[in-house]
């Protein structure tokens, strides 16, 4: 977000809206920028199978910033796992290059490379012979890590992906829930601290309410870490709610759009990407925003006592006033003072008006 | 003859094993073998004890004689085994690894050959051309209790869940990093069921090592028959199956025991 967009729209705040949001949007875009991530390049990339003609990624070009959180999204075998197994050589490019910060990872020993890329499977793949301990000392042993350092970064990797270390450090993985193995999975690519995620799936075999709860955390984790992140999914909703950019990807990898979540669902390049998106794509972008970044009506508008804190998103407004069929609801501060009112026309403007999808977009 | 029971026995049951899950330590079975074993031993011992041994007889039916048998038929039966263990571990890792259908393809029909081949056939052709004494039962040995281990080290490698694999080599472990740390640990259990096939059949097995005068157990049972001495006979079945019997019941504990935990 540029700061002449921040200015016009907290000008146009109507009921004397402090700037207060403005600027806590900045703040939020300069913490995602500090980032211990890579910046990944595929150039060119091709792969092709064995003695097949048809390539099943055809001349994959890309450029990752650090910190970012790219989605591959596509359906099952349009090649995005592919692209994505070829940063870390599991399978070998036929040709073009991929650097990650500038180095030449084909010409890095792939075991060596991949002790610096954290890896996440759907099927997770924890050691079933291995303690949850052992399993998150893998990578940090690979690299001789001392017996004192590995064991003080499995408890703060267990802690920071919310399982208590004197619990389960010592478990084996059949004794973990699906949700606890999956998150071991992730402590475990975190394990030496890569400055790239690779993630292919890796929510994709919990159920729904799992699955939620790990895209938050996961969500919370990646803000404070900030590793540049390929993940791969199929599922367009858990790409628009995660990634600061997506890529929509058709047969042979083809990148059909490669923007922001905002953007690509206010304006899909194409047929295909739209039929990906599909139904309820205002619904959609409206959760993407929160009320603190929406133009909203003065607090003495704001019929009934029903409100709700401005961190929540404009989907989360409009569920209410449809709930409550009141003309307008109060939008409330952190101190639970209510600041400000939301109409559905004021939802309508925002989903019309550039500037606000140009305002959500812009964290990336 | 009773030894070829526990073989037959042995196999039919190698395969199903490969599918359980770690269960109770103290079965009914693990409690029974044990006492079984002993009931049978001293019933014999007494049942002996009731008859007129003559002169024939006492040459065999002694302490010492009985001993030094029974020590030639273990020494025969785990030098085998530890053989077979030696070779068919890395050729079945060999033949997993392979992707040449002919290498795999090979070693699978010498296997299969070396089982298949009747163990006395196997064993008197080979002192023929070569030489009688403990070598040759021993190759005669491990030719015939090959193919359990090899076997089962190819269904234990490839039983191993692929996404484990996958996200060893993504974790940056070396192809040897993943077979030390990662596959051959998860296929002991398996391995370790095919040796003890493996054994069982080679304390059958070696009773035959008295046909090119390599000693063992199958000493007296061939005594007993040529001189129409059946206790003679019966002691030396009775013992074979014991043996048979009680390495099973160890074997059986040794897996319980080596299986990594978590499995």
């Amino acid at each position: 977000m540029t700061d002449s967009t921040a200015d016009t729209g907290a000008s146009r705040v109507l009921g004397g809206r402090p700037t207060e949001a403005t600027i806590r949007t900045t703040t939020t875009i300069t913490t995602v920028k500090n980032t211990s991530g890579a910046h990944i390049e595929l150039k060119n990339v091709n792969k092709v199978y064995g003695e097949q003609t048809v390539p099943a990624v055809e001349d994959f070009s890309m450029d990752v910033e650090p910190g970012e959180l790219i989605m591959f999204v596509g359906p099952s075998g349009c090649g995005k796992t592919t692209t994505m197994k070829m940063i870390n050589r599991i399978i070998e490019p036929t040709s073009g290059s991929i650097t990650v910060d500038g180095r030449d990872v084909l010409s890095l020993n792939p075991n060596e490379l991949r002790r610096h890329i954290g890896y996440v499977i759907q099927q997770i793949g924890l050691f079933p012979h291995m303690t949850i301990a052992e399993n998150i000392s893998v990578v940090p042993k690979l690299l001789g890590w001392s017996k004192e350092k590995t064991r003080n970064r499995v408890d703060e990797l267990l802690s920071v992906v919310q399982l208590d270390p004197k619990t389960f450090a010592g478990r084996y993985p059949k004794q973990l829930s699906g949700g606890q193995q999956q998150r071991v999975g992730v402590a475990r690519a975190l394990a030496a601290d890569p400055p790239v995620m690779l993630m292919d799936e890796p929510f994709g075999a919990t159920d729904p309410i799992t699955r939620e709860k790990l895209q938050v955390e996961f969500l919370r984790l990646q803000e404070s870490i900030g590793k540049t992140i390929i993940f791969v999914t199929h599922d367009f909703d858990e790409a628009v709610r995660l990634g600061d950019r997506i890529a929509v990807l058709s047969d042979r990898s083809k990148i059909e759009q490669f923007d922001t979540p905002a953007n690509i669902l206010r304006a899909p390049a194409n047929d295909y990407v739209a039929s990906f998106i599909g139904h309820g794509a205002a619904l959609k972008r409206l959760a993407l925003i929160p009320l603190y970044d929406a133009l909203l009506g003065r607090a003495s508008d704001a019929r009934g006592t029903a409100s709700l804190p401005e961190t929540d998103s404009l989907r989360d407004a409009l569920d209410l006033l449809v709930l409550t069929g009141l003309p307008a609801i109060g939008v409330t501060d952190a101190s639970g003072k209510v600041v400000a009112s939301v109409t559905v026309d004021q939802i309508s403007a925002e989903l019309g008006d550039d500037v606000g999808g140009a305002a959500a977009g812009a964290l990336s | 003859m009773t030894f070829e029971a526990v073989i037959e026995r042995d196999v039919s049951v190698a395969p199903a094993e490969l599918g359980v899950r770690r269960a109770r330590f103290w079965t009914l079975r693990r409690i029974a073998t044990p006492i079984v074993i002993v009931l049978v031993l001293l019933a014999l011992f007494l049942w002996i004890q009731t008859l007129e041994i003559d002169s024939i007889m006492a040459r065999t039916l002694n302490a010492d004689y009985i001993l030094l048998r029974t020590r030639e038929h273990l020494e025969l039966t785990f030098i085998a085994s530890a053989l077979v263990a030696v070779l068919a571990i890395p050729a079945g890792i060999v033949a997993s690894r392979t992707t040449s259908r002919l290498l795999r393809g090979t070693i699978l029909t010498i296997a299969n050959i070396g089982q298949a081949t009747p163990a006395i056939g196997f064993i008197i052709l080979l002192a023929i051309i070569w030489q009688i004494g403990f070598q040759t039962a021993l190759i005669a040995l491990v030719a015939y209790s090959f193919l359990p281990v090899l076997r089962n080290t190819m269904v234990g490698l490839a039983q191993i869940d692929p996404s484990v694999t996958e996200s060893a080599r993504g974790m940056g472990m070396n192809p040897g990093q993943v077979l030390r740390r990662i596959e051959l640990p998860l296929a002991v259990p398996v391995i370790l069921a095919g040796l003890r096939t493996s054994l069982v059949f080679c304390v059958g097995v070696a009773t035959v090592a008295t046909f090119i005068d390599a000693g063992g157990l199958g000493d007296m049972i061939v005594n007993g028959l040529k001189l129409q001495r059946f206790p003679v006979l019966i002691t030396g079945a009775v013992l074979v199956s014991c043996i048979a019997l009680l390495i099973d019941w160890l074997a059986s504990i040794a897996e319980d025991l080596l299986r990594p935990k978590g499995v």
